[in-house]
């Protein structure tokens, strides 16, 4: 079975099923999995920081609440926390203009606050395919903790 | 305005949108119909309220391939504008636009016409809103993205989620030869909705 995960929301799931999350753009699709379990999860990540937007009662929208959400439910599910390991990918920047937005850069500023966070929570980031200008489907599968990536007009890659 | 958030505003905007759809479609279809000199109808657009999640779905698939021109907002009212279509019908305006010229692939000149089609829409929509609010509005140079539709719809979806859960969006149809079903997503910043809302007097 395939676990979907829209935008701003999470999901968990354990092998033999796949979790997806379809047409990532600048949010990042963040992953913890536990390779002894094979139990995973992944959250869909909008925004950088709950404490300086703080609009709206989603955890899973915020990079910061939504990996603390997510370690939570995975853990539930029997993962340890110990063994996890996380990988991430989106982060892009679908558009350049110019405009005074501090929301342009939204996608790096997703990225780096994923990283802060799983560094907080003292869990190993193994692999990424962050930034560039491109929509990306990401698919993890825990049987293998193969993470794969699949973009318009490239060839699917797997970290 | 600190404490104003999106849910709290949003049926007066939701009213404000539907008006601006109305006028704003209205102006397009004209605007279109001189450009591609060829006849343009246009039916009632639809003004939707869609949480996060379900926004994919109605575009065909987050993995749906569209075409987006996005562009800041400046003036009295600053934000930022989404036109989105899907790919095909970008290219049959484009095809509409530049006739035998046109190749099927969106290269250098079919991407510029495109931004020019999404120029005249656009701003068909924003001097329909000054218009309603004798606000001074400028946009800026469109960008153009061709990419999946969930990839391309997380930029204005992050917009509206630094102040609420949904997005806020009008779907206009209008029918050259084939049904054009175009999306246009008005993401005003914090102040500027209730610039807006002030100068329609339905905020005081």
């Amino acid at each position: 079975m395939e676990v979907k995960v829209g935008m701003a929301d999470l999901n968990v799931c354990a092998s033999p099923d796949s979790i997806i999350t379809l047409g990532l753009g600048s949010c990042v699709g963040a992953v913890l999995y536990d390779p002894t379990t094979k139990i995973c999860g992944m959250v869909h990540v909008m925004l950088p920081d709950s404490t300086t937007i703080g609009a709206g009662n989603n955890r899973a929208k915020f990079a910061d609440t939504g990996l603390d959400e997510l370690l939570k439910e995975v853990i539930k599910k029997g993962a340890k926390k110990e063994r996890l390991v996380a990988k991430i990918a989106g982060g892009a920047q679908m558009f350049s203009v110019n405009k005074s937005s501090p929301m342009l850069r939204v996608g790096e500023r997703n990225v780096e606050a994923v990283k802060k966070k799983l560094k907080e929570l003292g869990i190993r980031l193994i692999a990424e395919d962050t930034g560039d200008s491109y929509g990306r489907t990401v698919i993890f599968y825990p049987e293998t903790g193969e993470y794969l990536i699949r973009a318009i007009g490239k060839d699917p890659k797997t970290i | 305005m600190s404490d104003l958030t999106l849910d709290s505003i949003s049926t007066q905007y939701f009213d404000v949108l539907k008006e601006l759809g109305n006028i704003g479609a209205g102006n397009a279809t004209t605007a279109l119909a001189a450009l591609l000199q060829c006849k343009v109808d246009m039916k009632v657009p639809q003004v939707l309220t869609l949480d996060f999640k379900d926004v994919g779905a109605l575009l065909g698939g987050e993995e749906q391939i569209m075409a987006g021109a996005y562009l800041g907002v400046e003036g009295d009212v600053t934000g930022s504008i989404l036109f989105l279509v899907k790919k095909e019908i970008a290219m049959h305006l484009v095809k509409k636009l530049m006739g035998d010229m046109a190749s099927d692939d969106f290269g250098e000149m079919e991407r510029s016409a495109f931004k020019e089609i999404s120029n005249i829409i656009t701003g068909s929509y924003l001097n329909a809103l000054a218009t309603m609010t004798n606000l001074t509005i400028y946009p800026s140079i469109p960008d153009l993205a061709i990419d999946m539709a969930g990839a391309i719809l997380s930029v204005p979806a992050i917009e509206f989620g630094i102040m609420g859960d949904k997005i806020l969006l009008i779907q206009s149809q209008i029918t050259d030869d084939i049904d054009i079903d175009g999306f246009f997503i008005m993401i005003p910043d914090m102040e500027s909705y209730e610039k807006i809302l002030s100068a329609l007097g339905i905020l005081s």
